[in-house]
């Protein structure tokens, strides 16, 4: 590793630091310096970046409002007045009240659970189908490598909202738990393939260092080279394209909930509200906006978060 | 090459079963009586329900009956034969009538996404690390980030009911104006990608061994970027643009909803609205088919245009 050794070479005088913690002390022999590891380096990156802090607070806020939104509005997304149709901002309402006279801003902040939801354990299953499939088609290779990877062509071959929308209008008269859990199911099913590619080219990748030549000579068993020593290695890329596909299920579910087939009332989700707020935009316009800007909002976010932590991972753009 | 495009298609007509199987057995194999459904709330007397159960095959359990009954439903999609949607119409009508409007908004999306995103790409891709490229990298980011559902409902209530410098909607007869803000909305977001790839694809090229020797020689910067840089780092941008043809044709769904374009993602959406069964899986068939031969022609024309790249 002669890289390393220049890095260190290089490096400013001011860095090093003795036992005791005085500047500009000399190596100690015997004390060698601790190497930074690719995810030291990367957080030494993402640490300047004003981008990564304004995603990932807008990511925790989202959360926050997913797991406790009493925190954040006192009124009741569920009571709906009709008198109050279309009424200006009054008590705790701060952007009025929508077309069935419910509060515009408490159904954008309860919205946030559903998408959360959907969101999350999507990526998860995606998560766990695409390190299973990437990983024994990385690491067996030959007719397992080929005949995973034609899979993967073949469903990434399947538009997804095309497939989304015959598959949902199967579940379009059950209850809300099944509808909620059959969006989730067509998500992953759906969408694991690029996570599935990434997680196989590095398990490519890690299967060829000398550390897993090692364990093999001391006479580690395939499971647990897989799992100890090669998974720790896949994870993190695709946990970066994971939280990139999280924006887009929310995005997703979103869509499919505005077109009717996903989520339905009384659930409350942002496509759904988006959807109604469309139609009477003439007569008042922040019941779209609002639950607009929140979707966007946290679509971004998620975007921004795994644009930032890749960038910061990848070593040639340092 | 033949070898690869044999490939491919044998991968295609994968998919393509693949996916009409899901659809069929989806929509069809799972509903109750079909015989009841097609006499409605009459009653059925035994030699008619004899005559269609010895006709459709519906007699036949299992395995052997299914696929009897999906390859009928093959042999129909292959055949044009969609069958009516729950209105009564001809599904194979309502597309003829709704596909020309599909492709002229496809086609201005595509022009939008060309004019601007080609255009601007190119700029941020020589002046790369300006306020013009970190400009237009921000605001893809941000086109990129939003989703449709946000995009098109908005810009139709900011530009076309408050500030009116569109018609909101477009109505039966659309004519070119009315489909410039939707084929925008539309084309946004491969104008996004389309940028981000002639900005790469550019700048990587500036840096090439061919632009020193043309450089070297003498040639004005015009003639370096115009032809030598242009002309190889249009290869990926053509490609994708492409890919996205095909998606723009069957991914207008929100976009024709929103702006009320007669096309066939308008229909589509209808289907959905108005629970017509037949109108969804016909429409959504075809959808399907559209999808995988414009990929299968993009895959092909990219190992035609760039001589670098062999599929072995």
């Amino acid at each position: 590793m002669s890289d390393f050794e220049t890095v260190a070479a290089t490096e400013n005088q001011a860095a090093r630091r003795g036992p005791s913690g005085e500047p500009g002390a000399p190596d100690q022999v015997g004390v060698p310096r601790k190497p930074r590891s690719l995810a030291g380096d990367a957080w030494r990156d993402l640490r300047r970046k004003p981008i990564f802090w304004i995603s990932l607070f807008l990511v925790v806020l989202v959360a926050a409002m997913a797991a406790v939104p009493a925190l954040f509005t006192a009124n009741d997304p569920r009571d709906c007045v009709l008198s109050r149709q279309h009424a200006g901002p009054s008590g705790g309402a701060i952007f009025g009240y929508d077309f069935q006279g419910c509060d515009t801003y408490a159904r954008a902040v309860y919205g946030a659970r559903a998408s959360l939801l959907v969101g999350a354990l999507s990526a998860l299953f995606t998560g766990l189908i695409a390190l299973t499939v990437g990983m024994l088609a990385g690491y067996f290779g030959r007719w397992v490598d080929a005949l995973l990877s034609r899979v993967i062509d073949i469903v990434l071959g399947i538009p997804l909202l095309l497939a989304a929308i015959v598959l949902l209008k199967r579940v379009s008269t059950s209850s809300d738990n099944v509808r909620l859990f059959a969006v989730i199911f067509v998500l992953a099913v759906l969408g694991w393939t690029t996570a599935a590619r990434v997680v196989r080219s590095s398990v490519i990748t890690a299967k060829g260092q000398d550390y897993v030549a090692a364990a093999r000579m001391l006479g580690a068993g395939n499971g647990r080279i897989m799992w100890r020593h090669i998974l720790p290695n896949a994870l993190a890329p695709a946990i970066v394209v994971l939280t990139i596909a999280l924006g887009s299920f929310i995005a997703a579910e979103a869509t499919l909930s505005f077109l009717g087939i996903g989520l339905k009332a009384p659930t409350i989700s942002w496509g759904i509200d988006i959807d109604a707020g469309r139609v009477h935009m003439r007569e008042a316009a922040t019941p779209l906006v609002v639950p607009s800007a929140f979707l966007a909002l946290t679509v971004l976010a998620f975007i921004m978060l795994g644009d930032a932590i890749r960038d910061a991972f990848d070593p040639k753009l340092r | 090459m033949l070898r690869f495009i044999l490939r491919r298609l044998l991968q295609m007509v994968l998919a393509f079963f693949g996916t009409t199987l899901i659809v069929y057995a989806l929509m069809f194999a799972g509903q109750g009586d079909p015989i009841q459904a097609l006499a409605g709330e009459r009653p059925v007397t035994a030699a008619q329900r004899a005559y269609l159960t010895e006709k459709f095959h519906l007699d036949a359990t299992g395995v052997g009956g299914f696929f009897y009954r999906y390859f009928d439903y093959l042999k129909n999609l292959l055949q044009g034969d969609l069958g009516q949607s729950l209105t009564g119409r001809q599904i194979g009508d309502i597309l003829a009538a709704a596909w020309p409007v599909t492709v002229k908004l496809a086609l201005i999306a595509m022009a939008v996404t060309i004019v601007f995103g080609v255009t601007a790409g190119v700029i941020a891709g020589i002046r790369r690390a300006g306020i013009f490229d970190n400009a237009t990298l921000v605001l893809t980011l941000l086109v990129l980030g939003i989703p449709t559902i946000v995009l098109a409902p908005l810009a139709q209530y900011l530009l076309g009911v408050r500030w009116q410098l569109f018609p909101p909607t477009a109505g039966a007869d659309p004519d070119l104006y009315a489909l410039l803000l939707p084929g925008i909305v539309l084309g946004s977001l491969s104008l996004a990608t389309a940028l981000r790839l002639t900005r790469t694809s550019v700048a990587e090229n500036l840096r090439a061994d061919y632009v020193r020797t043309a450089r070297s020689k003498g040639l004005v910067k015009r003639r370096i970027v115009g032809v030598h840089v242009l002309r190889n780092s249009l290869i990926p941008v053509v490609t994708f643009l492409g890919v996205e043809l095909g998606n723009l044709m069957s991914g207008a769904i929100i976009t024709e909803g929103v702006f009320n374009i007669p096309g066939v993602g308008f229909n589509l959406f209808r289907g959905i609205r108005t629970e017509d069964g037949p109108l969804v899986v016909g429409i959504v068939s075809v959808l399907v088919v559209v999808y995988l031969v414009s990929n299968l022609v993009v895959d092909v024309l990219y190992a035609v245009l760039d001589p670098r790249i062999r599929y072995e």
